[in-house]
């Protein structure tokens, strides 16, 4: 069976961001860009099941601008068989300027698309999960695996809407996941075929489980694994290895599929909090609670 | 104009109250009717459905009672939401951002060739929403551009408080708004279900402590790994119940094994933003202070001064927690008999 993997590149989960004085966007405090901490413990459980001897193949695949290649070498050097990049075209870029420049605010719109252009992706979910949608099937892939999130937009919603799309089960939020193997594989090479996945997902007020007959898509949640770290000389050899290009429209995808459908008018601060006080002990606290908060 | 409330409800057939926040925001801040969708099996199902027939402003509910939708699965879920929703043509498709909305309302979405806007905290008009990106370090407004014919869009129940009577019907009371007609679904929409390649359910590990839920309770007592064992949790148990709130912890304690995964407060676990929050040995990681720091008043007991939480709490209480937390429990259990 071939697992496929998303992969998104983000700003990293250790660098504070803040928001640029034009409001358009947010910036890093260092330039530092990583693998999105979610898409990592799903490429982890992907190369584990080859590990196992269940999966034959894992592909990891990335939509965005050309640095998401560095994360795919990233993704070759966890373990990946193989990575697939599908770049966006100076049109598609046009058409997210376009859609951010729409409005009464075009200086500060036209702005926050070249930043995006230049280090996020200016995707949609609806967009990445059509290509995701079309990668799926030139590869038939039997698994797609993907984060539960990404932590720049916090959308939560490819995996979901690839699974809409290709009219497969999901289980989200997974915390575990089991192959449960039939017979031998046809198409699967050495690799036994997984008849259907056994997600254990983390939901409000505990845990489901959820049986998938396959193909499906699961999306990782925190504690579905740890994953591993990448060695120096195994970043070394990936660095060597091919990375396949495939355009949007090699897919059957135009640059309108992934057109944006929401325009980021601005990007603003949290309201900020007021400075508290100290207090000098419990009986000083319980009082200002009851008096002041009105919390008790 | 009109919206299509995608309802959750518990095993007991009582709406949930993510689901009441979500409904109070249809009515504050969008425009048209508010017609309810309650999807499961049984009489759970009925039952839901003409407690969601009280909420305040909802105008019809629509029953889908199948055996095919008695778990929330996303696939039979978002299947008959979005044809419901190609069928109806509301200008809204609106759920709560809770984990069983944002498992199926993306995918409804899909099927509507849609792209939705998930965990919006403020409703500006029709078409533009704000929600937090980088884990609520900054808000953005989002329009669509050109609006679609159907918007998808999740809402954070703590952003959008109830009003009195959307409380009243809540609690099952009959004071609570008259009863709205409650129509089955079109059999036409149920019948493809039953082919759909979906997932099985096969069973749920969901504990009940008699306490309100996290992401909704007023008061939330929060330990991290200076509580130093799964025992001492039961000191924040007991000051969480004398305040009639729910228990929170930390990665690092969720991490340590002190408590079940599903208590976790932070980025990457449950938002909260009760009117009290009380931070218990939780030095204040951002991850952490993403998941919490819209609460209206924060306590913090912590024993090092310097712990980051301070900055954020609006009461700071430097003390060793295990001679606080006793000593707070009493002046709590004085106070209410006062």
């Amino acid at each position: 069976m071939k697992v496929l993997v998303a992969i998104k590149r983000v700003i990293d989960y250790a660098v504070p961001v803040r928001v640029r004085p034009d409001k358009a966007g947010v910036e890093a405090l260092l330039p530092k860009l990583s693998m999105n901490p979610f898409c990592e413990i799903a490429l982890e459980e992907a190369v584990r099941l080859k590990e196992r001897g269940v999966a034959a193949e894992v592909v990891a695949v990335s939509v965005g601008p050309p640095h998401f290649q560095d994360t795919l070498r990233t993704a070759l050097a966890m373990g990946a068989d193989r990575a697939v990049h599908v770049p966006l075209t100076a049109e598609v870029v046009a058409l997210q300027a376009a859609a951010a420049a729409g409005g009464g605010e075009g200086g500060a719109g036209a702005g926050g698309a070249a930043a995006a252009a230049s280090s996020e992706s200016p995707l949609q979910p609806l967009g990445v999960a059509r290509v995701l949608a079309a990668l799926a099937g030139r590869e038939g892939a039997g698994l797609v695996l993907l984060g539960k999130q990404a932590i720049d937009d916090d959308c939560n919603q490819t995996g979901q809407m690839l699974a809409g799309l290709l009219g497969w089960p999901q289980a989200t939020f997974a915390s575990k996941l089991e192959l449960e193997l039939g017979g031998k594989g046809s198409g699967g090479g050495a690799a036994a075929a997984a008849a259907a996945a056994r997600v254990t997902r983390e939901v409000d007020g505990g845990l489901e489980v959820l049986s998938l007959p396959l193909p499906a898509v699961v999306t990782a949640d925190l504690r579905l694994n740890t994953p591993r770290f990448v060695t120096l000389p195994a970043m070394m050899r990936a660095k060597k290895r091919p990375i396949e290009s495939a355009p949007l429209e090699s897919l059957g995808l135009s640059p309108a599929d992934v057109a944006p459908a929401l325009a980021l008018l601005r990007v603003e601060e949290p309201p900020a909090r007021a400075a508290g006080t100290r207090v000098g002990g419990v009986e000083e606290l319980v009082r200002r609670l009851r008096e002041e908060a009105r919390v008790l | 104009a009109s919206t299509l409330l995608y309802v959750e409800h518990n095993g007991e057939g009582a709406v949930a109250p993510a689901t009441l926040s979500a409904a109070a925001a249809a009515n504050q801040h969008l425009p048209g009717q508010l017609e309810a969708l309650v999807c499961g099996s049984g009489d759970t199902v009925k039952r839901a459905a003409e407690a969601a027939a009280r909420l305040p402003g909802v105008s019809k509910v629509w029953l889908a009672s199948d055996a095919s939708l008695a778990h929330p699965l996303a696939e039979t879920h978002a299947h008959l939401l979005s044809s419901l929703a190609t069928k109806q043509k509301p200008s809204h498709v609106l759920a709560a951002s809770t984990a069983q909305g944002r498992n199926v309302l993306p995918r409804a979405a899909a099927l509507l060739a849609t792209q939705p806007v998930t965990d919006v905290v403020k409703i500006v008009d029709d078409n533009t929403f704000v929600r937090p990106i980088y884990a609520g370090n900054a808000f953005a407004t989002v329009q669509y551009r050109p609006p679609p014919a159907i918007r998808v869009v999740t809402v954070r129940p703590t952003a959008f408080p109830l009003d009195q009577t959307a409380a009243a019907a809540a609690a099952g009371s009959s004071a609570a708004s008259p009863a709205a007609p409650v129509e089955p679904v079109p059999p036409e929409l149920l019948a493809p279900l039953a082919g759909l390649p979906a997932a099985k359910w096969e069973s749920a590990d969901v504990r009940s402590t008699g306490r309100p839920e996290l992401g909704s309770a007023k008061v939330v007592v929060c330990g991290g790994r200076a509580l130093k064992s799964a025992e001492n949790f039961a000191m924040l148990e007991q000051l969480a119940d004398l305040l009639g709130g729910a228990v929170g912890a930390s990665r690092a304690a969720v991490d340590a094994g002190y408590v079940a995964n599903d208590l976790q407060v932070g980025q990457t676990g449950k938002v909260v933003a009760p009117d009290l929050y009380i931070g218990v040995g939780i030095s204040g990681a951002i991850q952490h202070l993403a998941g919490m720091k819209d609460s209206r008043t924060i306590v913090a007991i912590n024993n090092d001064g310097e712990a980051p939480i301070f900055s954020v709490a609006d009461y700071g209480l430097e003390a060793d927690l295990f001679k606080a937390v006793p000593e707070l429990i009493e002046a709590v259990k004085k106070a209410k008999q006062q």
